[in-house]
């Protein structure tokens, strides 16, 4: 029965992570949203959310940034991000970023449209998802904003845990932050090497052959250490993840 | 204003910290542990919500009125006979206890837990004027034996195992054979410093909270030598910042549901002491003489600031370092003052100014881990990244002491670059094309990278960007 | 003038922007209705306390036997509470073991304090069955130092005594319209966790707590 709440076009924000490294867990979860009936668009002036000029201090700098945003997704549609992180930039800190000035109710009203992936394709869309892939072990990374800005705990393994074939292993290390954080990573570089070698250890002692994200700062962070490290394990955005098991490749 | 001339460095320290195995592994044990009680005792995440905000809002409630309700303290501790003087510095603050003392003719003081008096370095003032300070706190005693500074608020000497501590005590309690048997070990402790409390002309103790609506001050502890600090010795001295305040006696209730549950996973300490007057006529123990120091030191310029003064809401549990990423691989050292972990690292830059400690709010990934946890609801992350906003850019009414001492010219330029590049669609078009076809020439060694390659392999731009392969798949369009 | 260090740091704080005081939103502690005492025993004995369920009648000498057992030979009370009254009618002079008065100034007790005693009688004013904690409401009569030098502390409290929760307590014995010189709340021996988080009792505080629980029925 189709939900008439349920929306028939919907933007595609796709961070600038994504689109400088990892194109094709963009277009992955595009696809992922067209193939539930919906229109998406992926307006072309799009750049960044505006999160390390703000991180570091630079509010006039993310303003400039955030409001090129507000402006190149107009209408009324809700915005899909594929990044916890992102997604918790816009949705909780583009008010506060615009309070006190002329585009503040634009931007509560951008940020209310705002929806991280797994938590829209769960929530908003319901979606079933058929596992066509061969058996594999799995464990997942959840972001700290994903996890703690945008509430999105279990929706992705809720996703996962449809696909048959897909053993998810859970790490009991999972709440702990992989040590990205931006421009901590040259900041802190020791610090945060520190961090992702822990976290690429506590995967590995799950014995998965891929850890599946839905950050790709935390995933570039990841499998950057794990490759460098000589691990067996490899990672992939849960975007590009779910599509492969639904097409069995 | 200062009492010291410390700056933090935080990288170099952190290095030293991370090249420590034992280290490392004595605070990833002690955290996991503090963690996994902690999540014990809140099990119930309704009962966690509806505490926490009855805690957030009572210490919200108290910093609302905290010039009110620091002179209806006042007023009824005086009424009760306890002595209250008030410090602007640590200095004066300094001055006070030592005058309180001399005019006593004290010489010998025992002392109870108190981070306050740390931020004082009042053992060192007192020390330094003939008076010998000896800390009764078992983890306090530790340190004071070893001349370190605490690493934990809750637990000073979390940083040491067991057999460092017993090389310790073997070496410095004379007579004592060695032993790691903890029983052992802590009944050293107790035998040396039983005739200490008995011989003390003072004791001098924080305190947890200070109630405003009966004079009343709240000490909780586990082991005894804060009632005993507190009751045996002629005269106590109570010192304590000026935001820890509570409007009403009710308010301790719910905070004492919170604070031993956060900071060690215990339902409640093993005393909770509530002193509200020195001794009085007929009665046959207790000092006669109680004195109250408020310490502002930097407080009130934090409470100047709406947003920066949830700071002062900090109850002092602990739970935030004990959940932080960065303070379990680093220890509390690394952070320089008295402070350490998260709330150190939005207080510190407060009270000793951001061009003291301005690499401290940097010093975090923004995780959250520690706003999940805070019992008073501090929005940890939010204030350090306002704080990193004050060093590059201070507020109006300059409400951080260093705002804008973290600005930089290279920075600055990067950042206008940046807003270039990312606020305008075609610049950025450009660019992120540009950088699709030569990024990967980027030699690992360049600056930035550098860092990043110490541990991980390059980041592989790709061929075509999203914006270029959504286009093409038919995305582009409205 | 703003002369003084209060009166500067008042004039600070009051030049601050006003903000407001949030209302306490509801919160309600933990009820136990009729299983109060039991979560108090669980709670007390997870804390290494012993507890006696004891009557108004048989308490003085089922201690008499629980201190001789413990090889107590001299015990500290204080005469001029109903409880010490008590005790001293039910053991008389006799030497097993020797009741001792807290009844002059601890100037002038430090020797048996510190050196004589091995036990300590109070009373407590109630119990709190959320944490398992005895309300310690020490006067003139019942000293401080009572339930804090002697190495074991005994504590007499009624059944009907034991609240609930803190708040409650508070709130049901009127905490708030005076409080004592001091009072404390007692949750157990002394205790520390200090060296490599390894719990040790009788650090500081008394190493034993005994808590007797009195009630008018036979046990």
């Amino acid at each position: 029965m189709p939900d008439p709440n349920r929306p028939k076009s919907v933007y595609f924000f796709g961070t600038c992570l994504i689109d400088l490294f990892y194109p094709e867990a963009g277009l992955a979860g595009m696809d992922l949203l067209r193939r539930e009936g919906l229109r998406v668009v992926f307006p072309d002036r799009q750049t960044c959310c505006g999160q390390p000029a703000r991180n570091n201090g630079h509010q006039d700098e993310a303003r400039a940034v955030a409001r090129l945003q507000l402006d190149s997704f107009p209408g009324d549609w809700p915005i899909v991000v594929p990044s916890g992180s992102c997604a918790g930039m816009m949705k909780t800190h583009y008010p506060e970023l615009f309070e006190g000035t002329p585009d503040h109710a634009r931007a509560v009203a951008f940020s209310a449209r705002v929806f991280e992936l797994t938590q829209f394709l769960v929530e908003v869309l319901q979606v079933r998802l058929e596992d066509k892939g061969r058996p594999v072990t799995i464990t997942w990374h959840g972001s700290c904003h994903s996890m703690r800005e945008m509430g999105v705990v279990d929706q992705p393994k809720a996703l996962l845990r449809q696909l048959a074939n897909v053993t998810l292993v859970e790490n009991p290390r999972e709440m702990e932050c992989c040590g990205f954080g931006g421009a901590f990573a040259v900041r802190q570089a020791e610090i945060s090497a520190a961090m992702v070698t822990d976290k690429v250890i506590s995967i590995e002692e799950t014995g998965a052959a891929q850890v599946i994200s839905g950050d790709c700062g935390c995933l570039m962070n990841i499998t950057g250490a794990a490759e460098k490290a000589g691990k067996r394990f490899t990672g992939r955005h849960i975007a590009e993840f779910l599509l492969e098991r639904c097409h069995g490749r | 204003m200062a009492a010291d001339a410390r700056i933090s460095n935080f990288g170099a320290k952190a290095h030293i910290a991370l090249n420590d195995p034992k280290l490392r592994a004595n605070f990833r044990r002690a955290m996991d542990g503090l963690m996994s009680k902690r999540a014990a005792q809140f099990a119930d995440p309704d009962e966690w919500t509806a505490l926490r905000a009855r805690g957030a809002a009572i210490r919200a409630r108290a910093l609302a009125q905290l010039p009110e309700l620091l002179e209806r303290l006042e007023a009824n501790c005086t009424a009760n006979g306890i002595q209250v003087h008030w410090a602007e510095t640590t200095q004066e603050a300094n001055a006070v206890v030592l005058g309180i003392l001399q005019a006593a003719g004290a010489k010998r003081v025992i002392k109870g837990k108190s981070m306050v008096t740390e931020e004082m370095h009042l053992n060192a003032h007192l020390e330094g004027n003939g008076i010998e300070a000896v800390e009764s706190d078992l983890g306090e005693y530790i340190i004071q034996l070893a001349g370190e500074a605490p690493s934990h608020i809750v637990m000073p000497c979390i940083h040491k195992n067991k057999a460092e501590i017993a090389e310790l005590f073997a070496d410095k309690i004379a007579g004592l054979a060695y032993t790691e048997n903890v029983d052992e070990l802590t009944a050293a402790a107790r035998a040396a410093l039983r005739g200490r409390f008995a011989d003390a002309d003072a004791g001098i103790s924080g305190v947890n909270f200070a109630v405003a609506e009966t004079g009343t001050l709240v000490l909780i502890e586990n082991e005894g030598n804060g009632r005993l600090s507190t009751t045996l010795p002629p005269l106590h001295i109570a010192v304590t910042g000026i935001e820890k305040v509570l409007e009403k006696l009710a308010d301790v209730a719910p905070l004492l549901s919170l604070l031993p549950r956060s900071a060690t996973g215990q339902p409640v300490t093993t005393y909770v002491n509530m002193i509200s007057s020195p001794r009085k006529p007929g009665e046959k123990d207790g000092p006669r003489a109680v004195h109250l120091v408020l310490l502002d030191s930097g407080r009130s310029r934090v409470y100047g600031d709406v947003e920066l003064s949830d700071t002062l809401r900090c109850i002092r549990c602990a739970a935030c370092m004990n959940h932080c990423p960065v303070y379990t691989r680093v220890g509390g050292h690394t952070y320089t003052f008295t402070y350490p972990g998260p709330i150190g690292k939005i207080l510190t830059p407060q009270l000793e100014g951001l061009d003291c400690a301005g690499d401290q709010p940097h010093a975090s990934t923004l995780c959250r881990a520690c706003a999940d946890v805070c019992p008073v609801e501090i929005p940890i992350p939010d204030l350090l990244v306002r704080l990193r906003t004050e060093a590059v850019k201070p507020s109006a009414a300059a409400a951080v002491k260093g705002g804008g001492s973290g600005k930089s010219r290279a920075e600055s330029l990067g950042w206008a670059g940046w807003t270039l590049m990312y606020g305008h669609p075609l610049a950025y078009r450009l660019a992120t094309w540009g950088m699709a076809l030569v990024g990967n020439w980027l030699p690992a060694s360049a600056p930035m990278l550098k860092q990043w390659t110490s541990v991980r392999t390059k980041p592989k731009f790709a061929a075509r960007t999203l914006h270029q392969l959504a286009r093409e798949k038919g995305y582009g369009h409205e | 003038m703003s002369e003084t260090p209060r009166a500067r740091i008042l004039a600070r704080l009051r030049a601050a922007p006003r903000r407001p005081a949030p209302e306490r939103p509801h919160w309600e502690p933990p009820a136990f209705g009729a299983g109060a005492k039991a979560k108090f025993r669980a709670m007390m004995e997870a804390s290494h306390a012993d507890v006696h369920e004891v009557t108004r009648a048989d308490w003085p000498d089922r201690l008499r036997t629980i201190l001789a057992n413990k090889g107590v030979e001299r015990v500290l009370y204080a005469p001029a509470t109903l409880a010490g009254a008590q005790l001293a009618s039910a053991w008389g002079d006799g030497n097993s073991p020797r009741l001792m008065a807290y009844d002059r100034p601890v100037e002038e007790m430090k020797e048996v304090l510190v050196h004589q005693v091995q036990a300590a009688v109070t009373m407590a004013r109630g119990g709190i069955a959320q944490t398992g904690s005895l309300v310690l409401w020490p006067t003139a009569d019942e000293p401080r130092l009572m339930s804090l030098l002697p190495p074991i502390h005994v504590a007499l409290v009624e059944e009907s005594a034991i609240g609930d929760s803190l708040a409650v307590t508070m709130a049901a014995q009127g905490w708030a319209a005076g409080m004592p010189t001091n009072a404390v709340l007692i949750s157990g021996p002394s205790k520390t966790a200090d060296i490599e988080q390894t719990l040790a009792y009788g650090v500081h505080g008394p190493k034993e707590l005994i808590v007797l629980v009195i009630s008018d029925e036979a046990k």
